[in-house]
């Protein structure tokens, strides 16, 4: 199965996670930024989450109908195309990041348009589509607030429904002082950092935009195959202005994002809003199936994006990443993710999700370090609206990384030999008690009972704890001689 | 009850006083105690650093070990949890059906040391003293692959002269997570300090918790910062009498776990 390829898109990160989190946690404005930001958003997600009776009942719904929808994939995606296209929409099929961005740019060239506008879109972010169009001489502005902040920062988007909330106020007023007026209405002189006065000053900036655009494009949160229709829920309006004013709508959608009827959008919109902004309804729905004559685009292309999602699909113990609808609630609990933000996963998809989302849509080998950025803790699994058992699945995803290696020859480096003699020792009693016995050399290393530094591989253990030193007699040891042979 | 002791690999080579508090207690409250000696790990550590085929073997024996027991008892919601969650699922993977039932089998029979005396033996107070002020923190195995919730906490409320105390942000993970320590020492770091920061923030003498190895990282960071707050297994506060505080024995107040005795 082809996997996202290399060299497009925002799958894979420079270095390994573990590099990558030293930098964040090296920033102490961004643990400040990322704890309250999280916390805030934990707390409100909690309350209204409680509010709701059924809720344990609404999960195992949203899960269910994700798993129909991917064992019956080709045929609900046909049908969709079908009904799309009898109401005036156009379906493209792209096979990975590379074609969706050819077809997007190519439609766009078709229009005469070198702007496009944008409702935030995770797919678009995914397969680097700004950059693509950058790179035909086509500018693509962000209109989600958070997104535009991003964009005017020449920085990456770090959370899935935060993208900016690793800044401040101060730091996005500087932002669109700075930036603004380079690419459009500059920022109103004597900004502040209040929350509204940065608001008004995006609508103003936006507006613009909005009225000039001819072509926009959209992402999807999701597309209802028996009526061929696509949904977009967000907070600020600007998406629905990208879906209503300009001639050409262009939208990009990943294969799983498919529900099979209406009645069963109600499930989503019920666990989305609730689990990614903490909201019990959020405050724009738009929905849209087709061409309407005389009524907003009178042009729709409909982009279907794989890039790796086959392949995920055809992993059972993995393929329930693929029901994710991209709440971010798992993020927004993630004791990893709170300190270390979205950055350090290197994918636009961060956090638990991230972690095994994007090592199956490129590859376990490309992303080789992700699935080791938990501690397995559960929390995100508590919190997905759509029950993903993530720690299951991220161990899962360690035994195909060292299988992975393994494929190359033998198990190379420290940590497969301490792991096969540990097995070895472990796999026999006589082993074990000598090898418990021998432990106790350990205690040459210890001062007032404790070990401040060890030599490898556990010296980085050391660096912020110290070790206890081990006991002058196992508890086998004990055992024995206690109570005989009996055992 | 016959009660197997599945001491986990952590205590039986580090902490053997939680092991020798977990036969006291269950033998004070009336119960034969068995130790086989054939036992080692439940395989975790391999399963969730990726070499679970490492760990088949441990599973069998595992599984033989304690076939002849009414309950298997674990100080360890981690290891109770890998054996009741991974161990069925790791021999089916392999493709070895018998292993599997055997697995599931004595998975069903396996307990966490505070559901064992909670939901199995029926008891809230097991008779305990221990005169200190105390903090719990819930490790997450414990807390959501278990699910044991307040049974923990039943337990040590019902402790004699044990003043309890919440820890605040207590359902956050101390950053240990086995290898995680170890491949994401800088991360883990940054959660151990904050952790540590609610543990003195409550000014108790002692944090406990029902696992040695979250145990074991917590109290190294307040080890090194010589902090003076002491990180003792659930089990070794439970095994303590009031018979132990005043005749001094060295396990009536429990053995600090960062610093062995």
């Amino acid at each position: 199965m082809p996997t996202a390829p290399r060299g497009v898109g925002n799958l894979r990160g420079e270095e390994g996670f573990p590099a990558a989190a030293r930098t964040a946690l090296a920033d102490p404005q961004l643990r400040r930024n990322l704890g309250h930001a999280t916390r805030t958003i934990r707390a409100k997600r909690a309350s209204v989450v409680a509010e709701v009776p059924d809720w344990q009942e609404l999960r195992a719904a949203g899960a269910a109908i994700k798993d129909d929808v991917l064992a019956r994939l080709p045929e609900l995606l046909v049908q969709l195309e079908e009904q799309v296209t009898a109401r005036g929409g156009t379906v493209h099929w792209a096979r990975d990041a590379a074609e969706a961005n050819a077809i997007v740019t190519r439609l766009v060239q078709a229009t005469g348009a070198d702007e496009v506008v944008k409702v935030k879109s995770m797919a678009t972010q995914e397969i680097g589509l700004n950059e693509a169009l950058e790179a035909a001489g086509i500018a693509a502005w962000e209109t989600d607030l958070a997104e535009l902040i991003v964009q005017l920062g020449h920085d990456k988007p770090s959370h899935i429904l935060v993208p900016a909330i690793h800044r401040n106020r101060a730091e996005i007023r500087e932002i669109f002082l700075r930036e603004m007026g380079k690419v459009g209405r500059p920022a109103p002189e004597g900004l502040t950092d209040e929350p509204r006065a940065l608001a008004e000053a995006a609508r103003l900036h936006l507006r613009r935009k909005f009225l000039s655009a001819r072509v926009a494009v959209s992402g999807a949160n999701f597309a209802v195959a028996d009526s061929g229709t696509l949904a977009v829920v967000e907070s600020e309006g600007n998406g629905r202005m990208c879906l209503t004013l300009p001639q050409t709508l262009i939208t990009v959608m990943g294969i799983e994002k498919l529900v099979p009827t209406w009645q069963d959008l109600e499930v989503f919109l019920q666990l989305l809003p609730r689990s990614s902004t903490g909201e019990r309804m959020n405050p724009y729905t738009s929905l849209w199936t087709g061409v309407t004559p005389g009524d907003g685009p009178q042009e729709f292309h409909l982009v279907l994006l794989d890039n790796g999602r086959t392949a995920t699909l055809a992993d059972p113990e993995g393929r329930a990443a693929l029901r994710c609808i991209r709440c971010s609630a798992c993020l927004n609990v993630c004791p990893v993710y709170e300190r270390t933000g979205g950055h350090a996963y290197g994918s636009v998809y961060p956090g638990p999700i991230g972690a095994v989302l994007s090592p199956q849509l490129t590859g376990v080998e490309d992303n080789a370090t992700l699935p080791y950025a938990s501690t397995l803790c559960g929390a995100c699994f508590d919190a997905c609206p759509v029950a993903i058992d993530i720690p299951t699945m991220l161990v899962h995803l360690r035994n195909r990384v060292t299988e992975a290696k393994e494929a190359h020859g033998p198990l190379p480096g420290a940590e497969a030999t301490a792991m096969r003699a540990a097995a070895f020792a472990m796999s026999d009693r006589r082993r074990w008690t000598l090898a418990l016995r021998s432990a106790k050399l350990g205690r040459l290393l210890g001062r007032d009972g404790r070990i401040a530094a060890v030599p490898p591989p556990l010296t980085r253990w050391t660096r912020t704890r110290d070790l206890p030193v081990p006991p002058p007699e196992s508890f086998r040891d004990w055992w024995v001689r206690e109570h005989g042979g009996r055992s | 009850m016959r009660i197997g002791l599945e001491a986990t690999c952590l205590v039986d080579g580090m902490f053997p006083q939680v092991g020798r508090a977990t036969v006291r207690l269950l033998e004070r409250l009336g119960h034969e105690v068995v130790f086989p000696l054939e036992q080692s790990c439940c395989g975790q550590m391999h399963i969730n650093t990726g070499y679970g085929r490492f760990a088949l073997p441990l599973v069998r024996r595992y599984a033989d070990a304690f076939a002849d027991v009414d309950a298997v008892v674990v100080p360890s919601g981690s290891c109770a949890g890998s054996v009741r969650h991974q161990h069925a699922a790791l021999a089916r993977a392999a493709g070895d059906e018998g292993l599997a039932r055997a697995a599931k089998e004595v998975a069903a029979r396996t307990y966490e040391l505070s559901e064992l005396l909670v939901d199995v033996l029926g008891l809230a107070d097991v008779g305990a003293y221990y005169p200190h002020r105390v903090t719990y923190h819930p490790t997450c195995h414990s807390l959501r692959v278990l699910r044991v919730g307040e049974k923990p906490l039943r337990l040590l409320r019902n402790v004699e002269a044990l003043d309890l105390v919440e820890l605040p942000e207590a359902e956050s993970c101390c950053g240990f997570g086995g290898t995680f320590a170890l491949k994401n020492p800088d991360v883990s770091a940054a959660m151990l300090a904050d952790k540590m920061r609610h543990v003195l923030s409550t000014r108790a003498d002692v944090c406990t918790a029902g696992d040695s190895s979250c145990l074991m990282h917590i109290g190294g960071g307040l080890g090194r910062l010589s902090t003076g707050v002491r990180t003792v297994h659930l089990a070794e506060i439970l095994a303590s009498t009031k018979d132990d505080a005043e005749s001094g024995a060295t396990h009536a107040t429990g053995t600090a776990q960062g610093v062995a005795s």
